[in-house]
């Protein structure tokens, strides 16, 4: 445990040196604040006649689209990176398990993921100011959790697709492959087929973000499903290192 | 420390090593001496939990490096070929990072021990991507001393460094060599000579002698050799030596150097000497040579040359 943390670190701080990692986090952060401040003005003055207040759905629903584009060149370094730089060989002969080395650098970025959207809370924020009442807080919560828990999914994938890899335009293409099939892809079967179209549905990682978390609802099968896919990616992630060696 | 034996690795259907067996004691320093490509880095990542052998065993301070790989690896110093280094970190960042996947306590005063015996103390606070290679080679050692293991495994541990880098890593190696096992691999041949204690010689896989750097000398050289240097062509005067009998074999170093190889038990420098003079030649020197490990190394893997050549 103890390992995964020292790793986690490392990975962390290194993102605030890195030019890459700044440059998503002005990306994200610009892109949310834009559509947010768009949909801020066009919302308040509505060209039919009534106004309705806006939701968390402004920032949550962009930030999740966000999230699928950024999240693999995140996470696409992780591993190339060990290997281009030959520290693979020393954290392989280090007194580390496969499985810490995967994990501290899944939580490395994940810690590096919640600052980003820490920092995306300003726009609630502002919009609790903006609108009166002030938001719905449970829905925020709701939204925002689905929000982390998408984030901890799109890392876990990427941490284990790029293990895969020692080249990190493959890790960043597959990763993005990987994510456009579970996002777009797995749903649509279920809009088609008259029967057993729910299966293809509870695969459908966009379906569970939209239809329930970012709704303000939530749900367990929503939570069971992105902590199961994180800990496919970590599990996918432990088993390449493994392969590694064997090789 | 060190046990091997039966270990084998195939690449694909390529024999990376074939059959190794070797033992090493604690405070020896052993010279892993070969061409490149003979397996000297496949049987140290091995040792070292970095891939499982294809068979045979091997354990290190009393554990199998297959079954109990993190016991080994807890116990293991490494310096891998490539120095691994995270060239985004400061040299103090990268030590303490290293120590803390140990669980070292003490951390800052492991550190910088380990620092101090490189020589890099002052350097502590600046990034890795600023040093020059010598230095970067040191950070590297530094590593793996660290946790002041119980072996330590050093592959071309002085490649790519100046000569005095060279003397001063060589001198840490010997340092720690006296109270550690240090199996240090190199296709330098004299870096053996000067810093092992034992040798082994290892070709296409194969261990192709294993002995004390002394011993191989001596057991090796069979007859002797002795430089001679004269006033005018030596080409001349070469067939005339070589009549002289106990001579065995004259070769040509320069235009005014020959060497000569003869039994040493029945020794023919005098007629040597008388003979250089009768052709007219003066005699400015003439000293023996003791066979280098090179020498002996080329003796011992001439026969695979040719294929090699390829």
């Amino acid at each position: 445990m103890r390992n995964i943390w020292t790793i986690a670190k490392r990975e962390f701080d290194l993102y605030f040196v890195s030019p890459v990692a700044y440059t998503i986090a002005f990306l994200f952060l610009f892109i949310v604040g834009l559509i947010f401040v768009i949909n801020i003005g066009s919302l308040s003055v509505s060209q039919f006649g009534f106004a309705s207040a806006p939701d968390i759905r402004i920032v949550t629903g962009p930030m999740a689209f966000l999230l699928l584009l950024t999240t693999p060149a995140i996470t696409m370094r992780l591993v190339a990176d060990e290997v281009r730089m030959g520290t693979m060989e020393l954290l392989l002969t280090g007194p580390v398990r496969d499985f810490e080395l995967i994990a501290g650098k899944w939580l490395g970025s994940f810690l590096f993921v919640l600052t980003l959207i820490a920092f995306s809370l300003i726009f609630p924020i502002l919009m609790n100011r903006l609108v009166s009442p002030g938001i719905d807080q449970m829905h925020m919560l709701s939204a925002y959790l689905g929000v982390i828990l998408l984030a901890a999914a799109f890392l876990g994938l990427g941490v284990g697709i790029s293990a895969i890899f020692s080249n990190q335009i493959a890790a960043f293409f597959s990763t993005l492959v990987v994510f456009i099939i579970l996002w777009w892809l797995v749903g649509a079967p279920a809009n088609i087929l008259p029967i057993g179209g729910e299966i293809f549905r509870y695969f459908d990682m966009s379906a569970h973000f939209y239809d329930s978390f970012n709704s303000g609802i939530l749900s367990l099968g929503g939570v069971v499903y992105y902590l199961s896919l994180t800990a496919l990616g970590l599990f996918l992630g432990t088993i390449s290192i493994e392969i590694r060696r064997w090789r | 420390m060190i046990q091997v034996s039966g270990l084998t690795k195939f690449y694909g259907a390529r024999r990376a090593i074939d059959q190794l067996n070797f033992e090493t004691h604690p405070g020896e320093i052993v010279g892993f001496l070969g061409p490149n490509g003979a397996g000297k880095t496949t049987t140290m990542r091995i040792l070292t939990g970095y891939m499982p052998a294809s068979s045979g065993v091997a354990t290190v301070a009393g554990y199998d490096v297959m079954k109990e790989s993190l016991e080994v690896r807890k116990r293991v110093g490494y310096l891998p070929e490539t120095v691994p280094l995270y060239t985004d970190m400061t040299v103090f960042g990268y030590l303490k990072f290293m120590a803390d996947l140990r669980h070292m306590p003490n951390i800052t005063n492991a550190v910088e021990e380990a620092l101090e015996k490189v020589g890099l103390l002052e350097r502590a606070g600046g990034y890795i991507s600023n040093l020059s290679k010598g230095m970067r080679q040191r950070v590297g050692l530094a590593q793996a001393l660290l946790h002041k293991p119980e072996v330590l495994i050093l592959d071309e541990p002085t490649i790519g460094l100046d000569p005095a880098q060279i003397i001063e890593v060589r001198n840490i190696i010997r340092e720690v060599g006296k109270e550690r096992t240090v199996l240090l691999s190199t296709h330098i041949l004299t870096e053996a000579q000067q810093i092992c204690d034992r040798v082994l010689i290892i070709n296409k896989g194969k261990i192709v002698v294993e002995d004390t750097t002394n011993n191989l000398q001596s057991n090796l050289a069979g007859g002797q050799q002795a430089q001679l240097i004269i006033r005018g062509e030596a080409a001349q005067l070469a067939p005339s030596l070589q009549k002289v009998p106990g001579v065995r074999e004259v070769k040509l170093t320069a235009a005014d150097s020959l060497q000569f190889s003869y039994e040493s038990k029945q020794d023919p420098r005098p007629q040597v000497a008388r003979a250089v003079l009768a052709a007219n030649f003066d005699l400015l020197e003439m000293r023996l040579i003791s066979l280098s490990l090179e020498d002996i190394f080329l003796e011992l893997t001439r026969e695979d040359a040719p294929k090699e050549a390829e």
